[in-house]
């Protein structure tokens, strides 16, 4: 199925400049350093705000629809595009002269997707119904661009919640999300007056988070397990090394008040349910599709398609209680533990998030398009969150998410601790360092 | 090794100074021009303003106040072909929802768009007229009689 046939560059004037084809009199590949430098300075990399002692770069732009990003331990990076750019569904990034500007770029995958990662020596990589492998070298170069290993394969996409994300633990496991194709399990999705399905039967091959062995050939359903269920649509989730166990984060429901007016105003759609963060353990079910979290009553009620009027509990009192829960419709795409030493202490075994903006709260003011941290001691929050890094969107205030210049996606810790975020509407590459 | 070669060329490119407009993909151009609103009747205040209301209530969450959808997940009203171009294709989008890759300006969208037989023809209409008229785009309104001639059609 794979035919990538050699690596190519990103820049897409490429073939329209036949001039300059025969590459004669412009032999100083450090002259693309140098423009790359130049686009820095122009772009807007002061408009990311970032607590005192910290500097935000841009790494790399015009990447392309980018979502999650992985570094390897030598410091090169790989980000995965939604949607090919120029015939390519991932980008290695080298920063040869380590300046902080990643300027070798180049391209192999025909496949777009979402999730990436990188353990043992393997770049796993998701389109949006399977997993593929490559091999590294110790110069983080892939051996097998045009042939990986197919790990999982035949996931279901039906293109709502299509991204298949990934995480990888330390016992040769591959978890991977596949995402509810449905609002919240009715009939007829997102369709008022439609009845929740009860049971739902989504849930037998979405809907969850399933578990794959790191290393299998060809795996589908049959071959993997349902680690977690009961999760609508899971894009940003980490393995966190200090307690050895999973974290997830759920984007919520849509629609409450556009499905039910009679039950739920603007403002409490705008405001319900919460975005949810859960630390799961095989066999947790987190509610969806019949409970949400509301964050004003603290609690976890049952959906109005399964009898719930805004205050019920019911069967949700025995679902898995999110760990920490956030503003609704946000859509946290990427979760990241911070194990690096560049920062300050406080950030070590802490989560950053990356809140890919609402849409869900029209006709009110959308909110998200940053990055939060949350102090994190033995896999427990132990404090609340906080904004770390903001202005992505590029505007004072985000009416519709189209206004939003830029969007954080992916996150990944650099070879030396750094921070980087991916934005999938620019294809910006930012780079959070602390300077002290 | 084919690599180096590539590397040359983009910094080539970056010296000619095209790396700004090679970067960005530019978008798709829609193929049809919107149809010329001087052979239609311009719609009424009180249709726009009934369109409007319907417009808040069923459509707006989506395809957001400004026309402008949710970037690959909604699409665009705004200058669109499904919305200025042929009537009949557009009133079967809300009477049977869509739910199927289509392209527009380059995007694609991963939500469905729910059917909205439930609205009465009059809104329908309404609301259809609304959008043509809406974020930019000039078309003819959409009669009463259109959506009920789609709508027997389902049956
Ligand atoms: C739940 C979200 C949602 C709601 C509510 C919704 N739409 Fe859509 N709409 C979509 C999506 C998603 C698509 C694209 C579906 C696809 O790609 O197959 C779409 C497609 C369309 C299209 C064709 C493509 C385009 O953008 O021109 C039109 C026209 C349209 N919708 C109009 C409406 C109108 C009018 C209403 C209100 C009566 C409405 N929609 C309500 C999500 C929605």
């Amino acid at each position: 199925m794979l035919k990538v046939s050699f690596f190519v560059t990103v820049f897409s004037g490429l073939v329209a400049m036949p001039a300059l084809a025969g590459g004669s009199g412009c032999s100083d590949t450090s002259l693309l350093a140098t423009a790359a430098r130049t686009l820095v300075a122009s772009n807007a990399a002061s408009e990311i705000k970032v607590p005192a002692g910290f500097v935000a770069g841009i790494a790399a732009d015009g990447l392309g629809n980018a979502r999650h990003i992985a570094a390897a331990t030598d410091g090169i990076l790989f980000v995965k595009l939604e949607r090919l750019k120029n015939g390519k569904g991932i980008f290695r990034l080298e920063d040869a002269n380590k300046d902080g500007v990643y300027e070798n770029i180049t391209g192999f995958g025909n496949y777009g997707g979402t999730g990436i990662a990188i353990k043992n020596g393997y770049l796993y990589a998701s389109s949006n119904e399977a997993v593929y492998r490559y091999r590294l070298n110790e110069k983080s170069e892939v051996l097998n661009p045009e042939a990986p290993d197919l790990v999982v394969t035949g996931l279901l996409d039906k293109r709502q919640h299509e991204s298949k994300s990934i995480a990888l633990d330390n016992a040769g496991n591959l978890y991977v999300n596949i995402g509810a194709p449905s609002n919240a399990c009715q009939l007829v999705d997102r369709t008022k007056g439609s009845p929740g399905q009860d049971p739902c039967p989504i849930l037998e091959t979405a809907g969850g988070i399933w578990r794959f062995k790191a290393d299998g050939k060809s795996q589908s359903y049959a071959d993997g397990t349902r680690y977690a269920t009961g999760l609508r649509n899971v894009v940003g989730l980490d393995w966190n090394n200090e307690v050895n166990e999973l974290f997830v984060m759920q984007h919520g429901r849509d629609q409450l008040s556009q499905l039910y007016p009679e039950m739920f105003d603007a403002q409490q759609n705008a405001e319900t349910p919460a975005e949810e963060m859960f630390m799961v353990k095989e066999g947790a079910d987190c509610g969806w599709p019949f409970c949400y979290y509301d964050l004003q009553q603290k609690k976890k009620l049952l959906g109005p398609e399964y009898g719930g009027d805004g205050k019920k509990v019911e069967r949700c009192a025995g679902k898995e209680q999110p760990i920490m829960a956030f503003p609704a419709h946000m859509a946290p795409n990427a979760l990241l533990f911070y194990t690096g030493n560049q920062f300050p202490a406080k950030y070590r075994n802490g989560a950053f998030i990356a809140f890919h903006g609402s849409w869900n709260r029209a006709p009110l003011k959308q909110e998200g398009y940053y990055v939060v941290f949350v102090p994190f001691q033995n896999g427990k929050p132990t404090g609340n969150w906080e904004v770390f890094a903001d202005g992505f969107a590029g505007v004072e205030e985000v009416k519709s998410p189209r206004d939003a210049k830029h969007r954080p996606c992916g996150l990944a810790q650099g070879a030396d601790g750094s921070l980087y975020v991916t934005d999938d509407v620019k294809g910006t590459v930012y780079r959070i360092t602390y300077k002290g | 090794m084919k690599r180096t070669n590539i590397f040359l060329l983009a910094g080539c490119m970056i010296l000619a100074g095209t790396i700004f407009s090679s970067f960005e993909d530019a978008p798709t151009q829609q193929k049809k021009p919107a149809r010329k609103a001087s052979t239609q009747k311009a719609v009424s205040a009180e249709v726009m303003k009934r369109g409007k209301k319907v417009y808040e209530s069923y459509c707006l969450a989506c395809h957001q106040a400004d026309g402008t959808g949710v970037p690959n997940m909604n699409p665009p009203l705004a200058k669109t072909d499904w919305v200025t171009g042929n009537k009949k294709r557009l009133i079967n989008v809300v009477l049977k929802g869509l739910d199927e890759e289509i392209e527009i300006q380059g995007e694609y969208f991963s939500n469905p768009m729910p059917a909205h037989a439930h609205l009465k023809d009059q809104e329908i209409a309404d609301v259809l007229s609304f959008v043509r008229n809406s974020f930019g785009n000039k078309a003819g309104q959409v009669s009463l009689a259109e959506v009920k001639a789609e709508r027997n059609r389902m049956k």
